[in-house]
């Protein structure tokens, strides 16, 4: 990840810091006010960009968004005061997770492939025999793109044994799986929520951090200080973004004011052990192959873009909606939140009654620096029920698989996995050919992650990738296998 | 000549305002500098409450402590501390 993205996330987390201290605080609405100021005080250095009222403008709609609002509902004149009070109103959380800061947003140039200087004018040109649509001509001793007639195909940037073609890219259209972020008139970058699958590239793309998430956090303190017993369920990858174990993991929480914490884990063993029926079932009546189901941002993708694929998704629920279900059992009156590292998960718990909140990691962590809770000094808390070593590893590459794989009882041969690391254009057009015809070449078992690497490289994750697939592994290797369960 | 003291904060508001770039800092450094340095990674160096924690991650050389550390950064303090002495 580069330095520019790092320092956008930390301008996110910053302010969410100073949003819960505010909340903490006897006078939330005025201190929302003040964080634009707080920030960049009077006379004090403006690090990116034209000037400190632009810079606190920016701020302003960082705050607004970390209240949970989407700039749609800024008219810019309202207060983050009066946004502060409307926000403790609030009833039920919106249902789009994602909005964009047109103020942030730099108006990248429109994304085109266009020759450099590099362009040595040569005899053979490559490029122009390269181009399918004559795009390409002759323009003094150079060559020259027809913007109009330019496919923006990339072979001629293949071509040119010189590399004097280059293709600029927006990088939040270049991040979206699935066209959903789109400059618009103004030049500035607006998100088709009827495309949009809530997987957070974007987001994670940008390095102006102009998408950003509206936060829950207010809401899921809120809930705790009006003394409701309040759960939280984190997910398996959260293991590796925070510098603690599990089990401290717990005590964390309820130092924070939750009632308990559970393990989604646990709904992992039930998600596998559910998905190796579906997939015995459906291998019985000849399917051809079978996705895994547990990946939000995936489900979206589906509803909105593959339908076709549907009948080949497994009926099995995700482990938050066994995690959940369990919770709900064990504590009827609780309200329950979902401690997540990306944001598609706010998008399934839509129409799940068992969910009430989603916070993702980026928000646990700074209500964390909030409290002044040191996690790694939090009491080691055991869990009443042990999640297996492959419901830990669900959140890799290659994780749910391999829990299927464990909980399969048929003959091992009978699986053939087939990964897909990742829903990238390349990934998505795959899909829409298995979909197309029925049949998957590369396995049977297709294990669909929308982030590469799996949920330990969710959008809003805390830890770099490498490191955290070593700490849930770490942990992972604790735990007894499905198969011997 | 003593070794150079360097101390790397792996405390909850260091690691979640990016200290996680720091987890492989102290073996780098290491690698680089062998027994110039000494390297401790520590809880909390108790600088990062008030205002102060979006300036982490804190490390800190010699007694010197070090505001958005950064590989880059911290080498450079040793680098200017080696030519000093």
């Amino acid at each position: 990840m580069s330095d520019d993205v790092i320092a956008t996330k930390k301008l996110k987390r910053e302010i969410l810091v100073r949003l819960i201290r505010a909340f903490m605080s006897d006078n939330f609405a005025e201190n929302v006010r003040l964080i634009p100021y707080a920030m960049r005080p009077k006379g004090s250095e403006v690090p990116f960009r034209c000037c400190i009222y632009k810079e606190r403008a920016i701020l302003r709609s960082r705050t607004i968004a970390g209240l949970g609002f989407a700039m749609e509902d800024d008219d810019e004149a309202t207060l983050l005061s009066d946004f502060a009070i409307k926000a403790l109103e609030r009833k039920t959380p919106e249902p789009e997770p994602l909005t964009v800061l047109q103020n942030a947003c730099q108006g990248c140039p429109s994304s085109r492939v266009f020759v450099t200087e590099l362009c040595q004018n040569c005899v053979a040109k490559p490029c122009m025999n390269a181009c399918r649509f004559e795009a390409i001509s002759q323009v003094k001793g150079r060559s020259m793109i027809d913007a109009d007639k330019c496919k923006k195909c990339g072979l001629c940037m293949a071509a040119c044994p010189y590399h004097a073609i280059v293709k600029t890219i927006v990088p939040c259209e270049e991040a979206c799986p699935v066209g959903a972020i789109a400059k618009g008139e103004d030049g500035a970058a607006y998100i088709d929520k009827d495309k949009c699958i809530s997987c957070g590239k974007c987001v994670s793309a940008c390095p102006f951090g102009a998408p950003h998430a509206k936060s829950q956090v207010i809401d899921v303190l809120a809930q705790i200080k009006s003394g409701k017993k309040v759960i939280a369920m984190f997910a398996p990858a959260l293991i590796g973004h925070l510098p603690c174990t599990a089990a401290q993991m717990r005590d964390a929480f309820k130092k924070i004011g939750f009632y308990d914490a559970y393990e989604v884990a646990q709904g992992a063993d039930v998600t596998a052990t559910t998905e190796a029926k579906d997939f015995a079932e459906r291998l019985n009546e000849g399917a051809e192959f079978m996705t895994t189901s547990c990946c939000a941002a995936y489900n979206e993708f589906v509803k909105k873009h593959l339908p076709e694929i549907k009948p080949y998704v497994s009926d099995a629920k995700t482990p938050l909606y066994y995690t959940a279900e369990i919770v709900k059992k064990e504590h009827p009156d609780a309200v329950s939140v979902f401690i997540s590292p990306c944001f598609a998960k706010r998008k399934e718990v839509l129409d799940n009654q068992n969910v009430n909140y989603v916070l993702n990691f980026e928000e646990l962590g700074a209500i964390l620096i909030a409290l002044g809770i040191e996690v790694d000094t939090c009491q080691e808390q055991d869990f009443v029920y042990h999640s297996s070593k492959e419901a830990r590893e669900f959140p890799l590459s290659g994780g749910v698989a391999r829990s299927v794989q464990a909980a399969w009882r048929g003959s091992p041969d009978a699986i053939r996995p087939c990964v897909i690391n990742g829903l990238n254009k390349a990934t998505v057009k795959e899909l829409k050919s298995y979909a197309k015809t029925g049949k998957c070449a590369g396995g049977n078992l297709v294990e669909v992650m929308c982030c590469e690497g799996g949920c330990i490289a969710g959008n809003a994750g805390l830890n770099t990738i490498k490191m955290a697939l070593k700490k849930v592994s770490d942990y992972a290797a604790n735990g007894d296998s499905l198969k011997d369960r | 000549m003593k070794p150079i003291k360097i101390e790397i904060c792996l405390g909850t508001t260091c690691f979640v305002m990016g200290g996680e770039t720091l987890q492989n800092m102290g073996d780098m450094l290491k690698k680089k500098y062998g027994a110039k340095i000494e390297v401790e990674a520590v809880r909390c160096l108790e600088v990062c409450s008030s205002d102060n924690f979006s300036k982490a991650p804190y490390a800190r050389v010699d007694g010197e402590v070090i505001g958005e550390a950064s590989l880059e950064k911290v080498q450079a303090v040793i680098e200017k501390k080696l030519n000093h002495e």
